[in-house]
């Protein structure tokens, strides 16, 4: 069964009952010139080391914003966010953050120097240690041929790579990848979804993954919160770690996403009653509906 | 609705040979990568203007208002070898280098307050919003009075060239750093100068080069019209102190010779420092063509 390859990451939360990560009735609002909008509503969820925790949701969940206040760069309105307990409230290197766009790696800065830079200067190592580490990682995103190459001559699957590379080299306490595959094309999408879970097999770190692909959040995740949008609330979590790229065509894994599915574009539970009596005709196929509207 | 189709064909299926038709890329035949050279065809423009000179001069055949470019290159290479006009430029480039620098010291401080405080920001918003405008050449009067004859009036109004472009350039360049990088500078725990030297200038060097760029012409400019005017009454006088000089003896050659230092001084800078920096640099990183 695919469970029991996951035995070992079940067993580690298992003797590990103190969260790594608490994110603990967050609420987190933004600004704009004439309102405050209220991005996500009184969000808790734990994450335990070598977990693989997914924030999915559609877009305008606040999902992106989560992982930003996880990071530092956002302070929430309400609530708090914990790291070993201790309470997060600035950006630091024990939680690195891979972003979507591709100009996350300063371009004046080699292959090699990108993944440097940090180790140098966050983490104080000396240059040669620092390009030892680097070279290291490299080698396991496969990059080592491109060490001394500048970041504009790569494509865009290599810049993610490099991207992962750095921020695995930290060694943070908290991986956080904000949509990193979104901008690749599907193919390469998988392959990179591929070479993270092998890079997850080999080293187990901690990750916060969000990404707004159910068939995604299903491959990678071990663990999968669910956000509603308008405001983001808790809608659900699941466990994913029996699914992984092999089972995507399975009935199970359709099973999943679908009920996935169901569970983001349905009314909300609360909403059920007055769903009933107005969208009556619509029962049928709201999944279809929702679906329609939302993409 | 719409009843026409396309017709139904038969698929088929090709096995490719390796291609061996024609190689896959040919040289430029010789003239062509010639005329790549970029040096090569402003050279070509130079001697063509140079001939124009010439021939313009010959119709005018008046040595007092325009000398030929022979003459005129004979005045520089005398010049030259006398040891005037490289004494001449040493002393402009000397009291030009004190400026530009201390230029651009006070446009680092300035725009690192800018990106830090708010208050910063409005006081380099406001300041550029009223010195810009203003031409160095105008405060040199001020200057005078204030620190005398001598270079440090010099440097005075250069600094006042350099430092508002350069600010507003670089400011400009700061802003436009992308938001996730400098999010991923601050998740690295950077902050304050830290911040500012290792992401924010290498980020901006493009707007700062073109910055420096303008700053250099700006001052260049200065300091030649601020040795004309006060040039006269100064001990040792630079290149336009050596233009005003010889155009009041009416050495009209040699006031030619002079402003072509003036022009060939500016034309190194760009072609060998500032192409060299951008080589290096911005071209290298792919952030400019």
């Amino acid at each position: 069964m695919a469970d029991g390859n996951h035995g070992g990451a079940h067993l580690r939360v298992v003797s590990h009952p103190q969260p790594l990560l608490q994110v603990d009735e967050v609420s987190l609002e933004y600004r704009t010139p004439q309102r405050v909008v209220r991005a996500t509503h009184r969000v808790s969820f734990d994450v335990h080391a070598a977990d693989r925790f997914v924030l999915l949701g559609p877009s305008g969940c606040g999902k992106s914003t989560l992982l930003k206040a996880v990071a530092g760069f956002v302070t929430p309105a309400e609530g708090q966010i914990r790291l070993e307990g201790q309470r997060v409230d600035a950006p630091g290197p024990d939680r690195i953050v891979v972003f979507q766009e591709f100009d996350q790696l300063p371009p004046w800065k080699t292959v090699k120097q990108n993944v440097m830079f940090p180790l140098r200067h966050a983490r104080g190592l000396s240059k040669a240690e620092a390009a030892d580490v680097a070279l290291h990682f490299l080698d396991k995103v496969g990059l080592s041929a491109f060490a001394d190459a500048y970041p504009h001559t790569l494509s865009g699957g290599m810049k993610q790579r490099v991207a992962i590379a750095r921020a695995l080299a930290m060694r943070p306490k908290v991986l956080l990848m904000d949509e990193p595959f979104a901008a690749l094309d599907a193919l390469t999408r998988r392959r990179m979804q591929e070479e993270l879970l092998a890079l997850w097999e080999d080293a187990a770190f901690t990750l916060l993954f969000v990404t707004h692909s159910i068939e995604e959040a299903l491959v990678v995740g071990s663990r999968i919160l669910l956000l509603s949008p308008h405001p983001g609330r808790v809608r659900a979590e699941l466990n994913s770690h029996q699914y992984s790229l092999a089972s995507q065509g399975s009935a199970d894994f359709q099973a999943a996403a679908q009920r996935i599915h169901q569970m983001l574009f349905e009314q909300p539970a609360d909403g059920v009653l007055a769903a009933t009596e107005t969208d009556a005709a619509h029962a049928p196929q709201p999944t279809v509906h929702a679906a329609g509207q939302r993409s | 609705m719409s009843t026409m189709q396309a017709p139904l064909r038969a698929e088929y299926e090709r096995a490719l040979e390796p291609f061996t038709a024609q190689p896959l890329s040919q040289a430029l035949p010789w003239h062509r990568r010639l005329w790549e050279l970029g040096w090569l065809r402003k050279g070509a423009l130079l001697i063509v203007l140079a001939l124009i000179w010439e021939i313009a001069a010959r119709v005018q055949d008046n040595d007092l208002l325009l000398p030929t470019f022979m003459a005129t290159a004979r005045a520089f290479v005398d010049a030259i070898v006398d040891g005037e006009l490289p004494g001449k430029a040493v002393v402009s480039l000397s009291v030009l280098l004190q400026g530009y620098a201390a230029g651009i010291v006070l446009a680092f401080v300035l725009t690192t307050l800018a990106v830090s405080t708010r208050i910063g920001r409005d006081l380099l918003e406001t300041l550029t919003a009223m010195f810009n405008p203003l031409p160095a050449i105008a405060l040199l009067p001020l200057a005078l009075l204030w620190f005398g004859l001598g270079s440090k009036s010099l440097i005075f109004v250069l600094v006042h060239a350099v430092l508002w472009p350069l600010a507003l350039n670089t400011y400009a360049g700061f802003r436009g750093v992308p938001e996730t990088l400098r999010m991923a500078g601050r998740n690295y725990g950077l902050r304050g100068l830290r911040y500012v030297v290792l992401i924010l200038v290498p980020a901006a060097l493009p707007a700062i080069v073109s910055g420096l760029k303008i700053g250099w012409a700006f001052a260049w400019r200065t300091l030649i019209a601020a040795e004309l005017v006060f040039g006269a009454s100064s001990g040792k006088g630079g290149l336009g102190w050596y233009i005003f000089q010889n155009r009041n003896e009416l050495y009209t050659d040699r006031v030619f010779a002079g402003l072509a230092t003036v022009i060939l001084i500016g034309l190194a800078v760009e072609g060998l420092v500032f192409t060299t920096l951008e080589r290096l640099t911005v071209r290298r990183w792919g952030v400019q063509h």
